[in-house]
């Protein structure tokens, strides 16, 4: 690794500075992304500054009216036990179980997972359909997008010079919803997702009141394919509903061949793996409580 | 250019430790080029296989992905602080008499991840126990031989609690 100095700062208005006033900076949480893309010299700093002291990048707080608040920084070790994400968005907690093995989730954020932009990043897809927005600080102030404006290109995000992620916030899920998030690996743990998709459904009467599907590693950014669950929206929740959702995913991949897989075996798994997911949150939408 | 060291005080293995580094080297670089302690092996250095897992405030990480000026006020253990009073802890007699160990580069990972499980849990299922290690490999044994020890040390431990 070439050079960098490092920093500790305690505050937003601190990182936001350090951020803004040294052009190379770059952002430290978990380093899983990061220290190797700087040891291999596929990035470059000159300072590494470490967010994961500031506390609005590790706050982890619910409350049933006004939803969950997840800090860009906070492990997924952390995510993955805490009670109220167990019970409100089940989801979540089972990705941050996901990504790499025990090692990896001790030290690994989500704000990471996003920021790093990867096509595959295994929580893109399911903060998607839970319709979390991100909030991000910069030298000008802050501003919210949708988490599914995020990525721009692989490797590209919507943070502009001098930004950071601070948190997610995630709306306290609908009665009767449900979600999953699915993936196809070779391997069942330690892999990257050869191709990965969520679902997020409200049931109403035994019909989709509302849906939305997103998918991993099948474009340049995780894709959100909002058609698909516009498609589903007053539509009986039956298979033959499901599989039609499946095909409107499948269509909208535009995946690439690489060493993981090729791209007709990527469009297969589209429709596979969201058919397969919409069944599950539908399972766990009419588990869930009133 | 020149570039000023950066100081860091810790805890490694109980003992307070204070060492001189650059920001770029890793925990590993500090533990076994500055400190001395080479017990902590490097096998990928991005990751992946697990052989340089010590435990940092009560949780395992690689710590090839860690900065050693992260370490600063944290709690470090290594694989040198396994063993307790001279007396091999029981994973490391286990790993011996069951022959988990082949050429042995994998081992001081496996133990320091098992040694993190087991103070949590003190009788995990195979399944848990193969799930918790998803991030450590092991390229001569097969795993078998690592689970079986794994599985007798926890039984060992229990008899003895009771
Ligand atoms: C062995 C291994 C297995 C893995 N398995 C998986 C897997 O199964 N699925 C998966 O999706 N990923 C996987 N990953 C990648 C995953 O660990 C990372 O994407 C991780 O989530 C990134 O979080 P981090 O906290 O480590 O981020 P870091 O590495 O610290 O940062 C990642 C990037 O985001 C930037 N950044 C970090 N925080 C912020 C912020 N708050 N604001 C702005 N920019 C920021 C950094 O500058 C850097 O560019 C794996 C990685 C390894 C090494
Ligand atoms: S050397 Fe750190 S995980 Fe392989
Ligand atoms: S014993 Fe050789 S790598 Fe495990």
């Amino acid at each position: 690794m070439k050079w960098f100095d490092y920093a500790v700062p305690q505050s937003l208005a601190e990182t936001t500075h350090l951020l803004s006033t040294h052009p190379r900076a770059r952002p430290l949480a978990g380093g899983t992304d990061l220290l190797v893309q700087l040891r291999s010299g596929a990035k470059v700093t000159g300072l590494v500054v470490d967010v994961k002291y500031v506390p609005e990048l590790n706050d982890l707080s619910y409350a049933p009216t006004r939803g969950l608040t997840l800090g860009a920084a906070v492990p997924c070790c952390r995510i993955r036990s805490d009670q109220a994400v167990r019970q409100a968005y089940p989801a979540l907690g089972e990705v941050a179980s996901l990504l790499g093995g025990t090692q990896i989730q001790n030290r690994a954020s989500i704000g990471g997972n996003l920021c790093n932009a990867a096509p595959s990043a295994d929580s893109a897809p399911l903060l998607i359909v839970l319709r979390a927005t991100c909030r991000l600080a910069g030298p000008v102030g802050t501003r919210e997008i949708p988490v599914e404006d995020f990525c721009t290109g692989p490797g590209q995000s919507a943070l502009q010079s001098g930004e950071l992620l601070v948190s997610f916030h995630l709306p306290p899920p609908p009665s009767h919803f449900g979600a999953c998030y699915l993936r196809f690996t070779p391997r069942n743990e330690m892999d990257i997702a050869v191709a990965g998709a969520g679902a997020g459904v409200e049931l109403e009467n035994g019909t989709f009141r509302s849906a939305r599907i997103a998918l991993s590693a099948v474009a340049p950014t995780p894709l959100f394919v909002r058609e698909a669950g516009n498609w589903l929206a007053g539509k009986p929740a039956n298979a033959e509903s499901i599989n039609t959702a499946a095909e409107i995913a499948k269509a909208a991949a535009k995946p690439i061949t690489d060493m993981r897989g090729t791209a007709e075996y990527r469009r297969h798994l589209c429709a596979v793996l969201t058919r397969r997911a919409l069944e599950a949150a539908v399972r766990r939408a009419k588990e869930a409580r009133a | 250019m020149t570039h000023t060291l950066t100081r860091v005080r810790t805890t490694i293995n109980g003992e307070a430790v204070e060492f001189l580094c650059e920001p770029r080297q890793s925990l590993l670089e500090c533990l076994r080029d500055i400190l001395g302690l080479t017990g902590t092996k490097e096998g990928c250095n991005d990751g992946n296989c697990g052989a340089c897992t010590v435990i940092m405030d009560g949780r395992i990480v690689n710590s090839c992905l860690v900065l050693g000026v992260e370490v600063e006020g944290r709690e470090i253990i290594t694989i040198e602080g396994i063993a307790q009073g001279g007396r091999l802890h029981p994973l490391q007699r286990a790993f011996l008499e069951d022959m988990a160990v082949q050429c042995g580069f994998c081992t001081p990972g496996f133990i320091v991840a098992v040694k993190s499980l087991l103070d949590q849990d003190a009788n995990p299922s195979e399944e848990q126990i193969r799930q918790w290690l998803a991030n450590n490999l092991c390229r001569c044994t097969g795993y078998d031989k690592i689970i079986h020890a794994i599985r007798q040390a926890a039984a060992e431990m229990q008899e003895v609690k009771v």
